[in-house]
């Protein structure tokens, strides 16, 4: 691989005929190849990762990057995972930033908005500069998930948050100073257990099952050879994918 | 990259014949299911009824069995460590339970643990949390709807995607404790998609007679482990994470007992040794071994490593021998290569076409069939559609679930695969997805009885680290479910029996040194070290150049 200057936005040939562009991690000049992903053009250069590398999938938030363009005054963001390099790119990963996170007892507390803004009084910190929502490499608006805490709507901040995969890129441009990720994982939690109506028949479900209903069937079935299950097996009903939800079966004999 | 011409140009051939598949599908016109014969006929596309792909492993207590080389490749390796250098009088920490692995089955098992009174340690090779659980998409089962469903049926299903070969104890824990598993998770907060009235709503995976996948939108892994995560980051006074230390060995006592296990700072390269009334092995799978070379949807960390050390220690391994392809993992565009394309995308309606624009198989098969099915059409039947790498995929057209359910499901309904898709300049609402089978799962694993227990005492298993609950094939959204169910029990357990143990007796490592000897008796000479912990993706121009003769610490 040669090593010798390119000009911005010139790419040239490898031996192998892959197009290689410049990335400068932390500064330093790597040449990849076109079409890669960051991580995999950080490989390419023979970094082996243990930090800021995790599903490669784009969920788990562990390769928050962010990069600049040459020219150009913008801060970019992206999963190293998920974003094609470009040609001079300057990127660093930032898999760890420090974040304060306040300790709860879900248990314990209800779902008023005052139980959030006791445990995260720099909630009101917030300066609505957006930088937070600019940052997101899932494209959520973190500003306005802060904002619907901030109004006591935590099922509004429920579902403009929960694409969030934890990263903490928000964190870092804060700022008021917060990590908004924590405080929506609070309220998510709040939500869930304490706002959105609990299901009936799961309780239902639970208890039938402590009162052994199903020990005898099941045993039964525990009993049978291949062959025997097998037959059973093959005479399911089975419920139509396109039933409604209180579609009943034929056949209530095991419910 | 969005698709280049020549595909847009094989996608017309897909909306031709979409508007006549979306009729059927309103109509609940299927493709027939496979019988049971024609099931064992498909199957021999599998990839693990290749017999070149196996051989058998020559040392340990599953000596004889026949699994993949690259899993023998892990089983026949030395330790990281000389035991000699290791010295065991003092120990780096102590605690009641030591959970290795923080994925979802550690962690559910190290809140339970917690709950009946014991100090824990979690320690990760990753972050906390960075595990396939986080990558799980579609789904948990569970039979909560009294009025249509029952832990019967499950067990059913259980049984019938694992081709009867599961064991029946663990299915019944598996299916009974479901619904339990739920409520926990409710109660816990988890936002699982609902219905206003609280009703969980749910859908059929492939291999269901009855809708009882519990999902929360298309990210169900990741609410389900920053819920639990969150959890015991609420208790770190009795449950504390040690971030990037996997465990390289367990160690055990003079009586047999398990006893602790030796972690490895990767970042420092040092060794340090954790002192534990009981232990639980939860470190998840190994897509990362990338058997007979397929590409993974597993997350980095996923290399096998609980079972190489457990099995060094004395536990046996099972169905090993069977290993998960998930039918759709994403060919192109080749950034995405192998990610996973979940189930639900089928369950709400997408259908799988050729080249032709043709169905070939119904979307609801077991995902082994499933998959055997792709595989055939590609391989046999030379129907499979031309990626401009070189590779072969079948459509997934997923249009067809806003054409069934009106203008923006998909888009609602799978967040992130449209955002992912989205960054690539497809979008998936309007042009199908190019798929090809990915290596998904590893059903089989340590041999473990449904109280979390192993052979080897002090020593429980929990989750895709053991074998058994899914037979020869895992349904999909039974693996969330296994991490809870057996995350829990494990936790329970072990805590219980960390309580009764009073003497730790006198810590040792002679296990690996007889593994060691075993290993030269058996004639296998080698230089591999286990457990892997991370893959190596380094190429071969860097590789080249990396001429260090011999290092000072350990390998990497």
């Amino acid at each position: 691989m040669s090593t010798t200057d390119t000009t911005k936005g010139e790419s040239k040939e490898t031996t192998s005929g892959k197009e290689l562009v410049s990335i400068f991690v932390m500064g330093k000049k790597y040449e990849v190849p076109k079409n890669l992903t960051i991580m995999k053009s950080m490989e390419y250069a023979g970094y082996k990762y243990i930090r800021g590398c995790g599903c490669r999938g784009g969920i788990c938030g562990a390769c928050g990057t962010v990069y600049r363009k040459p020219g150009d005054y913008h801060i970019y963001v992206g999963l190293a995972c998920q974003t094609v390099v470009e040609d001079g790119m300057y990127l660093t990963q930032l898999p760890f930033f420090p974040a304060n996170r306040a300790a709860y007892s879900l248990e314990a507390i209800g779902s008023e908005p005052e139980e959030v803004y006791k445990k995260y009084p720099e909630l009101f910190r917030c300066v609505a500069c957006n930088a937070c929502s600019k940052v997101c490499p899932m494209d959520i608006s973190v500003m306005d998930y802060i904002a619907a805490i901030k109004q006591g709507d935590f099922e509004k901040a429920t579902e403009l948050s929960f694409d969030c995969i934890q990263c903490g890129l928000c964190t870092v441009r804060c700022m008021g100073e917060m990590s908004q990720y924590h405080i929506a994982q609070m309220v998510r939690r709040i939500t869930g257990s304490k706002i959105t109506p609990q299901a009936s028949h799961l309780k239902a479900m639970v208890d039938k099952i402590k009162t052994g209903k199903y020990t005898k069937a099941i045993k039964d079935l525990k009993g049978m050879n291949e062959d025997q299950l097998r037959k059973v097996y093959q005479q399911r009903e089975m419920e139509p994918t396109e039933a409604p939800d209180d579609w009943k079966p034929a056949d209530v004999t095991y419910l | 990259m969005p698709y280049p011409q020549e595909l847009k140009e094989l996608i017309k051939v897909v909306e031709k014949t979409r508007p006549e598949r979306v009729a059927k599908k309103k109509k609940n016109e299927e493709v027939p299911f496979l019988s049971l014969e024609e099931r064992k006929k498909i199957l021999d596309y599998h990839p693990d009824f290749k017999e070149e792909g196996r051989r058998e492993i020559k040392v340990g207590p599953s000596k004889g069995y026949r699994i993949a080389h690259e899993m023998v490749d892990v089983l026949e390796a030395n330790s990281r460590v000389n035991p000699d250098l290791v010295d065991l009088s003092h120990a780096d920490y102590e605690t009641d339970v030591l959970v290795i692995g923080g994925g979802g089955a550690g962690t559910s098992a190290a809140l339970l643990a917690q709950e009946q009174g014991a100090k824990v340690i979690i320690a990760t090779k990753l972050r906390h949390g960075d595990a396939n659980t986080m990558m799980a998409e579609g789904g948990i089962q569970a039979a909560t709807k009294g009025w249509k469903d029952s832990p019967y049926y499950h067990y059913l299903d259980v049984m019938g995607g694992g081709h009867f070969k599961n064991i029946p104890d663990l299915v019944d824990t598996l299916v009974t404790e479901a619904p339990d598993a739920i409520l926990w998770m409710e109660k816990h907060g988890c936002n699982f998609s609902k219905f206003q009235d609280g009703t969980l709503k749910t859908l059929h995976g492939g291999g269901t007679c009855r809708k009882r996948m519990h999902f929360a939108a298309d990210i169900t892994g990741v609410e389900i482990m920053r819920t639990i995560r969150d959890e015991a980051r609420n208790r770190s006074q009795d449950i504390r994470v040690i971030e990037f230390s996997p465990a390289v060995e367990l160690i055990l006592n003079e009586k047999g007992e398990c006893s602790g296990a030796l972690l490895y700072n990767m970042e420092t390269e040092e060794y340090f040794i954790v002192k534990a009334k009981a232990v639980i092995m939860a470190t998840g799978g190994s897509g990362r071994l990338h058997i007979q070379n397929f590409m993974t949807t597993n997350h980095y960390g996923a290399t096998a490593d609980g079972i190489v050390i457990a099995y060094r220690a004395g536990v046996g391994i099972s169905f090993l021998h069977t290993v998960q392809y998930h039918p759709t993992g994403v060919v192109f565009p080749e950034q995405a290569e192998g990610i996973l394309i979940t189930e639900k995308f089928r369950g709400s309606g997408a259908n799988l076409v050729n080249i032709d624009g043709q169905q070939f198989v119904n979307e609801r098969e077991p995902r082994d069939l499933e998959a055997a099915a792709i595989i055939k059409e590609c391989v046999e039947k030379g129907k499979g559609v031309p990626a401009p790498t070189g590779k072969f995929g079948i459509w997934l057209d997923s249009p067809m679930i806003d054409a069934l359910s009106g203008t923006g499901t998909v888009e609602k309904e799978f967040p992130g695969k449209f955002i992912l898709y989205k960054r690539f300049g497809i979008d998936i609402s309007k042009e199908p997805m190019l798929i090809y089978p990915t290596l998904h799962y590893q059903n089989g694993g340590l041999e473990f009885k449904n109280t979390g227990e192993t052979a080897l005492p002090g020593l429980f298993v929990a989750g895709e680290v053991g074998g058994g609950i899914h037979g020869e094939n895992r349904l999909m959204g039974n693996s969330l479910l296994d991490i809870l169910v057996f995350g829990r029990i494990a936790g329970k357990n072990a805590a219980d029996y960390a309580k009764s143990r009073s003497d730790m007796g006198k810590l040792t490592l002679d296990h690996v040194r007889t593994y060691h000897k075993n290993l030269e008796e058996a004639g296998i000479e080698t230089d591999r070290v286990a457990p892997m912990l991370l893959p190596d993706y380094t190429l071969p121009h860097v590789k080249e150049r990396q001429l260090t003769a011999c290092y000072v610490g350990t390998l990497r």
